[in-house]
């Protein structure tokens, strides 16, 4: 059911974990779904310079979450912003398509974390 | 090489090697159509009469009239509603059945209901175990089905279907039993036990799939939802599937004469497993009945992870069960069993069903525990709903 890439991702997930004093944390889905996605983002010079993830659900949820912190890695705010759920997917070399609505968060925790990470610095100012 | 170990025989069975032998003849040399007159014909009609015989033996019912061989277990539950409901409308138009029936209960009842019947859906406890008041509330003197699973292929609870019969009778309702993840696994009898109607998969015996009966006492009033030559004593058309009908006559021969040393085999495996799971992972509970369940039924819930990924992450080991996740169904629903048990929608969709077969040893089973707690593990640290006291 999955590509190759997909469950390569599953069983050796990239960047897993929480990030202390994250500068911004999206956490998106909903455990009823049977998905959940917290993605934790440290920004250097409007840079990307740290990410990492945690997620409960299925192959894919796990999946996408460890191929968006690899493609957002080192990239500016507005590069990280622009990365979509068909990025994602056509990363891991497509998904099946019952999957790509619900399991396909990835892109939304990792601009739901910059959203934060602008609005906190927004409030600091 | 690496172990593969089957846990998903709710799912699908090998078909028995003597059962496998004893169709083989009908596809190729024995090809007769039981409706002809000549001797290919006889042939094949008295193959299908001993195939009968076999499943009336093997469900206690009393003649070989009250046996009607289907496509399977949907279709002798699709039968058994919609034949019974359309052919009792001058008593009424009430069906009762259970909230955690199989869907091929549940949708031809929700299909009746665009029709303009009644059907009411009454609760289970939270073993799964069908709640009798309420059953005995909802029936009614227009109520003309009572269809209940004698035991739930899910989370394994067997329910109390005498009393439920004897509810179903006092109002002039018939019983309908999907015994479909039941038979083969414990004693049942047909007339002991008041059934009026009964559906039985062949696969689920061993025998091979797109076949299945039901029992149907004599002088229950149905009628037939698929019409054409009148096979089956008009109940149900359609050129019979001999080399099923052999197969799954075997299946019960079988079935009949291992169950009872089988089934107590089973048991002890679904109690070592159960017992390996619960007490060496955290967290970690059994979904269904403790005691009144399917022998080869298990049904373990992990908190704080996600059905699929433990099927995958056990796939790679070589171990197959299935899941009451969303993630692994057509839906996007987790399983409505496990909902109307009373689990949280993250409580449903972390659990996992193992369901044990002939095949299996206690190699097998130490195997899952084995690997199990190492998975739940790694699983529960990708998780963001983990307790921190539970990631050490």
């Amino acid at each position: 059911m999955y590509t190759d890439k997909v469950m390569e991702h599953f069983r050796n997930p990239r960047n897993m974990g929480e990030i202390p004093n994250a500068d911004g944390v999206g956490t998106v889905g909903n455990p009823v779904c049977g998905d959940l996605m917290s993605i934790y983002i440290k920004v250097k010079d409007n840079r990307l310079e740290d990410i990492k993830f945690k997620t409960f659900g299925c192959g894919a949820a796990i999946a996408t979450s460890s191929m968006i912190t690899e493609l957002a890695k080192g990239k500016t705010l507005e590069e990280a912003m622009k990365i979509s759920r068909g990025d994602v997917a056509d990363s891991l070399g497509g998904l099946p398509p019952i999957k790509m609505h619900c399991s396909n968060l990835a892109a939304d925790g990792l601009h739901a974390a910059i959203q934060d990470y602008l609005k906190k610095k927004g409030a600091n100012k | 090489m690496m172990r593969r170990v089957y846990l998903d025989h709710a799912a699908g069975k090998p078909v028995d090697q003597r059962v496998l032998e004893a169709l083989n003849l009908f596809f190729s040399e024995r090809y007769g159509n039981p409706s002809s007159l000549h001797t290919w014909g006889n042939d094949a009609r008295k193959a299908m009469e001993d195939a009968r015989a076999k499943i009336v033996s093997l469900v206690g019912a009393k003649r070989a009239e009250e046996v009607f061989f289907t496509s399977g277990g949907t279709e002798s539950n699709n039968l058994a509603i919609k034949g019974v409901a359309y052919r009792n409308r001058d008593k009424g138009n009430h069906i009762v059945t259970t909230a955690i029936e199989h869907m091929s209960v549940i949708n031809p009842c929700k299909a009746l209901m665009k029709e303009g019947l009644d059907v009411t859906f009454v609760p289970v406890d939270k073993y799964g175990t069908v709640d009798l008041s309420s059953l005995e509330k909802a029936v009614t003197d227009k109520t003309t089905l009572v269809s209940v699973m004698y035991a739930n292929g899910e989370i394994g609870t067997i329910q109390p279907i005498r009393e439920i019969g004897d509810i179903a009778h006092r109002k002039r309702a018939l019983l309908h039993v999907d015994a479909v993840a039941a038979v083969g696994q414990m004693p049942i009898d047909v007339e002991r036990e008041n059934i009026d109607l009964m559906s039985v998969s062949s696969n689920d015996i061993y025998g091979p799939r797109g076949v299945g009966a039901l029992y149907v006492k004599t002088g229950t009033r149905i009628q037939p939802i698929i019409q054409g030559g009148g096979q089956e004593r008009g109940l149900r058309s359609g050129t019979e599937n001999i080399p099923g009908i052999v197969g799954m006559g075997k299946a019960a021969e079988i079935t009949q004469a291992e169950m009872k040393t089988e089934s107590r085999r089973l048991a002890l495996l679904r109690d070592r497993l159960i017992k390996g799971l619960t007490e060496n992972i955290p967290s970690s509970f059994l979904n269904g009945h403790p005691t009144q369940r399917l022998p080869d039924n298990a049904n373990v819930r992990f908190s704080y992870i996600e059905g699929e990924s433990l099927i995958l992450s056990l796939d790679m080991l070589g171990v197959a069960c299935s899941s009451g996740s969303a993630c692994t169904s057509k839906t996007l629903e987790p399983s409505h069993v496990l909902l109307a048990i009373g689990l949280r929608h993250e409580e449903a969709h972390g659990s996992l069903l193992f369901t044990l077969g002939k095949q299996n040893t206690e190699e097998d089973v130490d195997y899952l525990v084995n690997a199990m707690p190492d998975i739940v593990k790694r699983l529960r640290a990708i998780s963001p709903l983990t307790p921190k006291e539970l990631l050490t």
